[in-house]
């Protein structure tokens, strides 16, 4: 695709001659990359494993997927699923000895796992950025926002200190910050949480990466600005064909702004489809069950949501089998031992269960699940969860389910 | 001002917590004063749930915590089962917040770090009795089953053992434990996941026809909001913008503001497209210098030089729906009456 790098500042063209190293690399690593060119990052079996005195945490275990240029990935799943941990090891911002990454995440031809961070400073800010779920936390508060904004422009295109100046005063008006050459002049703590995060997105679109990382950027925010930061990278995105993974908990945010969606749980894929797939023909019953979770303003009031049984798994000793059984209601006994394989259903919906939502067999287990008074199971029918009788009934139905197997 | 007048009030019989023109300010610096709220009136009949939204800063955690005098407002009545909690002071107030509890927003830093599960719910028993122990324990582990926790194994746990979830249902059995009569719920399932999230919902409804309890229900997400609420009022820099019935306000909000809020917040449907190009003004003018008039003038598409000069005051557009807006999106029905003094209008209670 021509003509994509050459979208907004007239820097861009500069930096690509002083650059040749990115090619050097390139082919340097070789073989593995460009399957289909098409693809920005590659990513494949990439864990991220924390040690811990407990033992080993998982945050990431196991993810691969494959994005586009100019493509949207939404990345859903509740805290504690390593949403935040892939978009961070993508960065190679989980520093410390106790950090275990493996697997590969392969970007325009470079290894992005396992590399020293300092290699890939030449491409943070420059081809891969990140937006932060705190603007507060993710600026620096003793610096003026305009130093901070042109401080990776001087450095990646090395231009003058007036000309960033001007880029960046652009960039500024460019997220929809009024007065940009005043607030050029600001403290963080001067603007208000919605202009911080634009201030964020600023310094991340300053150098035109091919590929944002947004993680929770609209979380912390009023639903008008989160609409309109939204709406902001949106627009971004479209002109400048940027590439973007839009990590969050809130199936909302997500569902009218993404090409494709992952929903993990326990540090895995459990499904991913492109979004209107996904939102129409869900198979994973952790997907189902998000989706029946949240409340909708379609609903009238009063509507009794279904919630999710039980809590997010413990990472260090993950159950065995599929890992959502534990809360599912149509979980079987081959749930509990079995890991289910990756199924590619239909064009690129790929989920993970050996009961599948929608399927006879699913609707077979949900059946048996009910009359034997699974608690998961009544849970999801009746919308009350007692953490007292999950404890209670949850540990003797395990055990039944484990005997009655022995039997067969 | 902007937004105010009493036409949405219902009849004192039929409520029990009567809140007129509520003043909040406080003093920030030389002479300057945050306005928080600027001459709200709110009423709650027993047993329904009163839902408040509006933007951070807007003034709702300070109105429903003025309702229980948290603190005691500049201005303004409360009255709750016909006394005016602003009048009580010292042991009579004391005495009256019994029926009063509040639910916090961080369901872990809410909770006393250094003492046991059993002590923090007991707490309150110690205060207002029954002091044997053996009846204490009794009450403790009632809650704390009625709000879905098993008493037995958490009563000797401290509160980092819980997830925040586990948290927020101890708070609640807390809450409950003097048996309440109000209990004002601040932002409880923000800090939630979407899935535990939906648990503390369900069991606030259940919890709520089981007391016989009224709710004052803060959140800043619509959806959650009409979900658990009866009627529902928007507020926008401290001042009252639209009351109505739940489903109501959401299938014909009247107000520009309501509307605003409504077109913003996500539909979890990919089938809805969404208009990235339409421009929204999402910044909030200061509560300390607020503008003249209509206090949303400066963010509303509709606003004339009428809306900067005269602010706009209750009128109803439908049965139990209620706005403050000179050009509200629904046609008028009822025009707000002119003398402040009776400025309630008979209702009956509402659906």
């Amino acid at each position: 695709m021509p003509g994509i790098r050459n979208f907004t500042l007239v820097i861009r063209g500069e930096r690509r001659e002083r650059d040749p190293s990115m090619t050097a690399t390139s082919s340097a690593i070789g073989g593995r990359l460009n399957r289909d060119s098409d693809d920005l990052l590659v990513v494949e079996d990439l864990k991220t494993h924390f040690e811990v005195p407990a033992g080993m945490v998982k945050a990431v275990d196991g993810v691969s997927f494959s994005l586009g240029r100019g493509r949207t990935l939404g990345v859903v799943g509740e805290s504690g699923s390593g949403k935040t941990v892939l978009s961070r090891t993508l960065m190679n911002l989980n520093l410390g000895s106790n950090v275990h990454s493996s697997g590969s995440a392969i970007f325009e031809g470079r290894q992005l796992v396992g590399v020293k961070p300092k290699q890939l400073r030449d491409l943070w800010g420059l081809d891969i950025a990140m937006v932060f779920q705190d603007p507060m936390t993710s600026l620096n508060p003793v610096v003026k926002v305009g130093r901070q904004v042109t401080e990776h422009i001087r450095k990646h295109l090395g231009v003058s200190k007036a000309e960033a100046r001007e880029t960046a005063i652009q960039l500024l008006r460019s997220v929809r910050i009024p007065e940009a050459e005043s607030r050029f002049e600001a403290y963080p703590h001067e603007l208000s949480g919605g202009m911080r995060q634009r201030v964020s997105i600023a310094i991340a679109l300053a150098c035109g990466p091919k590929l944002l990382l947004a993680d929770e950027p609209t979380t912390a925010l009023d639903v008008t600005v989160q609409h309109q930061i939204l709406n902001l990278l949106a627009q971004q995105r479209r002109e400048r064909n940027m590439a973007m993974v839009l990590v969050t908990h809130d199936l909302g945010v997500v569902a009218g702004r993404t090409d494709e969606i992952a929903v993990m749980y326990a540090g895995r894929i459990v499904e991913k489809a492109s979004t209107k797939v996904l939102f129409s023909d869900v198979r994973h019953p952790y997907t189902e069950a998000l989706l029946r979770s949240i409340p909708k303003t379609s609903n009238r009031n009063h509507t009794r949501l279904a919630a999710i049984a039980g809590r997010p798994p413990d990472l260090i000793n993950p159950p065995s089998g599929c890992k959502f059984s534990p809360r599912c209601p149509y979980a079987q006994p081959k749930c509990f031992e079995e890991e289910p394989p990756e199924v590619n259903a239909f064009e690129d919906h790929l989920f993970s269960c050996h009961y599948p939502v929608g399927t006879e067999e699913n609707k077979a287990a949900w059946d048996r699940n009910l009359a034997a008074g699974r608690p998961e199971t009544v849970a999801v029918a009746t919308g009350s969860v007692s953490e007292v009788d999950i404890r209670a009934k949850g540990e003797e139905i395990l055990a039944d389910l484990t005997t009655s197997e022995g039997a067969d | 001002m902007a937004g105010t007048g009493k036409a949405h009030l219902r009849d004192e019989g039929d409520t029990i917590m009567r809140v007129e023109d509520l003043v909040v300010e406080f003093p920030v610096g030389r002479n300057a004063k945050v306005h928080a709220v600027s001459g709200i009136s709110i009423d709650l009949a027993q047993g329904e749930t009163l839902g408040l939204v509006g933007e951070s800063g807007c003034g709702k955690s300070t109105t429903a915590k003025a309702m229980i005098q948290l603190p005691p407002p500049t201005a303004g009545t409360v009255k709750f089962n016909g006394t005016d909690l602003t009048k009580l002071s010292g042991e009579a107030l004391r005495q009256t917040r019994t029926d009063l509890q509040i639910i916090f927003q961080d369901p872990i830093s809410s909770l006393n770090p250094r003492r046991k599960v059993g002590e923090v719910v007991a707490e309150p028993l110690n205060v207002w009795g029954p002091h044997d122990e053996a009846e204490q324990i009794a009450k403790v582990d009632a809650m704390l089953e009625a709000v879905g926790i098993d008493p037995a194994v958490a009563r000797p746990k401290h509160a980092h053992e819980f997830s925040g979830g586990q948290c927020q249902r101890i708070s609640i059995a807390r809450a409950l434990v003097l048996e309440p009569q109000v209990i004002i719920c601040d932002e409880p399932v923000s800090a939630l996941d979407v899935s535990v999230q939906a648990q503390i919902l369900n069991l606030l409804e259940d919890l709520k026809a089981k007391y016989e309890l009224t709710l004052v229900f803060i959140a800043h997400d619509l959806a959650v909001v009409k979900n658990i609420s009866d009627r529902v009022a928007v507020m926008y820099l401290g001042k009252m913008c639209e009351v109505s019935e739940a489903n109501d306000l959401y299938e014909r909000p009247a107000h520009p503001y309501t509307r605003l809020l409504v077109d913003s917040s996500p539909q979890p449907d990919p089938f809805v497209e969404i208009d990235d190009m339409t421009e929204v003004n999402s910044e909030l003018p200061s509560p300390i210098t607020p503008p003249s008039g209509c206090r949303f003038r400066t963010r509303c598409d509709l606003a004339t030089e009428l809306c900067e000069r005269v602010e706009p005051q209750m009128r109803k557009v439908a049965d139990d729906h209620y706005v403050a807006c000179h050009f509200p999106l629904l046609p008028v029905i009822e025009e707000a009456p002119f003398a402040e003094a009776d400025g309630a209008t008979d209702r009956s209670s509402d659906s």
